[in-house]
This record gives C-alpha cells, sequence and structure tokens, in this order.
C-alpha cells in the first residue's frame, strides 16, 4: 500500500485557484492520477472540453503544472496521440532527453459521446498513452445533460422526471468494456479515492499501472458531481461508496484480456442504497416507481453477474464450495 | 502576485506583447488566482486533534490542505472554496465547519 506521508512530499501538479465548483471530484481525480507520474518525469496533457478543461485553464491562468493542450469535444485522444508521435519522432532525432508521459483527460460527455471515434482510433494505433475518462454521469458544465454515461433514472435538464417520464430511459453505456474489447494492454474502473475504505488507493494503483504500462491505456473513473447529481459536496465520496458496495460500478481491470476484480464487496447492497443519496433519483423512490427500482436492480445485478464471469470469480466460487465439500 | 512571473498578462496588454499562440508560460500560475472569497462555510483546523493522518489531503478538490514533512501544517484559505469534503472525512475532529463570517 502507498505510504500517505511520503506522497505527500510529492509536489502536487494541479494547483489551487481553479475554477471548478466546491466539492468538485474531478480535481481529485486529477491529482491522484498525475501523483502517480514518477518525481523526474514530465507530462503532457490534454484535456477534451468538459467541466475540466474550462475551469482549471481560464486565461490567462492555468492550474496545471505540466504541459497542457486544449482540445475541442471529439478529439482529447487525437490531440495526445499527435504530441506522442512528435516525441517519439523528436526523441529519435536526439532533440528531447527528458522522459515525457502523455494523459489525456475528458469526461463522459467527451468520452463516451463525442470522443469515442477519436478515443477508439488513438487506442486502436497503439499510442503510448494513458486516457482517463472522469465519468460524472452528464454534460456537468452546460448545466446537466444527459450523456450515455447517464443512469437510468436520472433527472437531467434533457430527461427531465415528471408525470409522464420518469427521467433517462435508457441504460448506461458500458464503455469499460468497449475498451476491453480493443485489447489493450491495460484498460480499468475506478473511482475517486474514499478515505477508510479497501480501495482508497485504486485510483493512484490503477493510473501508476495505466501510466508505466507501455501502450494505449485507459482508466474509467467515477466522479462526485455535488451539482448535477443532487447531493451536499461534504457527503459526496459516501455516494461513491455506496456506487461501489452495491456493484452499481465495479472496481476492475483487464489486463491483455485478462479480467480481475480488483474489489468484491463483503455484502452486496441492495441499489437503493446508491439511489436514496441523490436528488437526481429521488422521483424514483416514490410510491408507485417500485417497478422501476426493480428493473435497475435486475439490470445491476445482470451486469455484475456477467462481470463475476469475466473475471473468473463464478470458478473460484465453485472450487471453494468444492473444497469445503470435500 | 505570489511569485516573479515570466509573462504576467493583464487586461490593459496590447496583442503585440501577448505570448505568441496565447501559450500560457507560467505553469500553474492559476494560484495567483484567489478562490477563498467563494467560501460560504469554512474548515478550521484543530491542531491539537490532529493525528496528522492526511485524509483530508487526500480528498482536498482544492488543494488547500498544506502539508509539510508528512505533517499538516494548516488551511490554505487563499484557495479553499469550503466545500466541507474534507471536515467529512476527520474521525478525530480536528477539522470543524462553520459558517462564514
Amino acid at each position: 500500500m502507498p505510504n500517505l506521508k511520503e506522497l505527500s512530499k510529492k509536489p502536487a501538479r494541479l494547483t489551487g485557484g481553479h475554477r471548478m465548483c466546491a466539492g468538485c471530484g474531478a480535481p481529485m481525480v486529477v491529482n491522484w492520477v498525475t501523483k502517480a507520474l514518477k518525481e523526474g518525469d514530465k507530462a503532457v496533457i490534454a484535456n477534451a472540453t468538459g467541466c475540466l478543461e474550462v475551469s482549471s485553464f481560464l486565461y490567462p491562468y492555468t492550474a496545471w503544472k505540466d504541459s497542457w493542450i486544449h482540445s475541442a469535444f471529439e478529439n482529447a485522444a487525437a490531440t495526445i496521440s499527435g504530441a506522442e508521435a512528435a516525441y517519439n519522432a523528436m526523441k529519435r532525432k536526439g532533440r528531447i532527453d527528458e522522459t515525457y508521459k502523455f494523459i489525456a483527460f475528458g469526461g463522459d460527455g467527451g468520452t463516451y459521446d463525442i470522443g469515442l471515434q477519436s478515443l477508439s482510433g488513438a487506442m486502436e494505433r497503439g499510442h503510448d498513452m494513458v486516457y482517463v475518462c472522469y465519468d460524472n454521469g452528464a454534460y456537468m458544465n452546460t448545466g446537466i445533460q444527459r450523456s450515455s454515461a447517464t443512469p437510468f433514472g436520472a433527472d437531467t435538464t434533457t430527461s427531465p422526471a415528471g408525470k409522464v417520464v420518469p427521467g433517462k430511459q435508457q441504460f448506461r453505456k458500458d464503455l469499460t468494456q468497449i475498451m476491453a474489447a480493443h485489447n489493450l494492454p491495460y484498460v480499468a474502473q475506478t473511482v475517486a479515492p474514499v478515505p477508510g475504505t479497501k480501495y482508497m488507493f485504486d485510483l493512484y494503483n490503477k493510473s501508476e499501472k495505466a501510466i508505466y504500462t507501455k501502450g494505449a491505456n485507459f482508466l474509467n473513473v467515477l466522479t462526485p458531481c455535488p451539482r448535477g447529481w443532487r447531493i451536499e459536496a461534504a457527503t459526496e465520496l459516501d455516494v461513491i461508496k455506496a456506487a461501489v458496495e452495491t456493484c452499481w460500478w465495479p472496481l476492475y481491470e483487464v489486463e491483455n484480456g485478462k479480467y480481475k476484480l480488483t474489489y468484491k464487496p463483503a455484502e452486496k447492497k441492495p441499489i437503493t442504497e446508491w439511489l436514496k443519496l441523490q436528488g437526481r433519483f429521488k422521483h424514483l423512490l416514490k410510491p408507485g416507481n417500485e417497478h422501476l427500482v426493480e428493473k435497475i436492480q435486475a439490470e445491476v445485478d445482470r451486469r455484475w453477474e456477467r462481470l463475476l464471469e469475466l473475471c473468473g470469480e463464478k470458478e473460484i466460487a465453485k472450487a471453494e464450495v468444492a473444497a469445503s465439500n470435500k | 502576485m505570489i511569485k516573479e512571473r515570466k509573462v504576467n498578462i493583464t487586461p490593459d496588454m496590447t496583442w503585440r506583447e501577448l505570448t505568441p499562440g496565447g501559450v500560457i508560460q507560467d505553469a500553474g500560475n492559476a494560484e495567483d488566482f484567489k478562490t477563498g472569497d467563494w467560501r460560504s462555510m469554512r474548515p478550521v483546523w484543530n491542531t491539537e486533534k490532529c493525528k496528522h493522518c492526511l485524509l483530508c489531503w487526500v480528498v482536498c478538490p482544492d488543494n488547500s490542505i498544506k502539508v509539510e514533512d508528512g505533517k499538516m501544517t494548516g488551511i490554505d484559505y487563499d484557495h479553499c472554496k469550503g466545500c466541507g469534503v474534507c471536515t467529512a472525512q476527520c474521525k478525530f475532529g480536528a477539522l470543524d465547519y462553520v459558517p462564514e463570517e
């Protein structure tokens, strides 16, 4: 386990004074991804349009200690792959000595929806880079519009919960699986750091693996958004914890096609534990909407069971039962 | 300004004085921008109760928990936005969360 006291001596690569909302999860994620960089290594960071992009770099201020490139919504992955190609050429010609690492950050809008084509392209070309998606489940920057990462039933401004339609009508797209299907060296799903849990360093560990595994790697990080989720900022990490404990957002990694569950809750909590904490799901818990909660639970169960199968957890469980019967 | 900058871009500058391509040469100069006046609530650090577990530092989105040599030394009120995430993590009652005056 990483040592906090040692880690705190590493200089932060993101400064205060950025204009993200109070309690935003994105700078937390950036802090912990960039902490995984070795101190001597430099980074080039591309940022897809989104909250993080517009709020961390307001001309003439930048909150980034590393080189940072603004990208449009659809091409953060293309931008960083170009920078990486240029670096390789310069390195070959002896025009650059330092080690650089290439990281792209995008929100779920810029990754799941608008940037999916350039992301898929960059991943397929196999650049030595990491794409980090901080998934907060909607286009929060422009005022909480639904994205393909928005969970079923969530109340957003373009999927409002009313008398006729109870919020978003589709289940979220599973981007981590799409990236795993690219057969990359390293793909992982993780969360912002939640102190006091076994997965507090999950983001750090996975970032380190992603940054220092050669090839195009991908991280999908569930990130709290107090405004969009309709929660008190101070409670946001409890909500993240609930997402993991209900298996709504399982923590796993795929290394060269091999699935591995990185955290298995001792007891899988009912999905209402995750829904009840957030204002965007308030309508689902009203009388008469029980069938919607059941529908969500069924989908969470289905995806969780499938993941257990992929991770070989079912065989492990069978072997354990067989061993205990002997 | 906190420290000397390579190029201090000010509103009265003309385009001739700006950097080519609008590049910002001073990495991390956002720390010159104070976001502390956003606060409506304020975290207050009780030195004597603090066990220096640094969990507040882990979660602070604004890098406003000051740590030196593995120990907390204070709160950067210039940048703290008063979100309360750190106070919710403190198990020792070392961080109070009080209304801003």
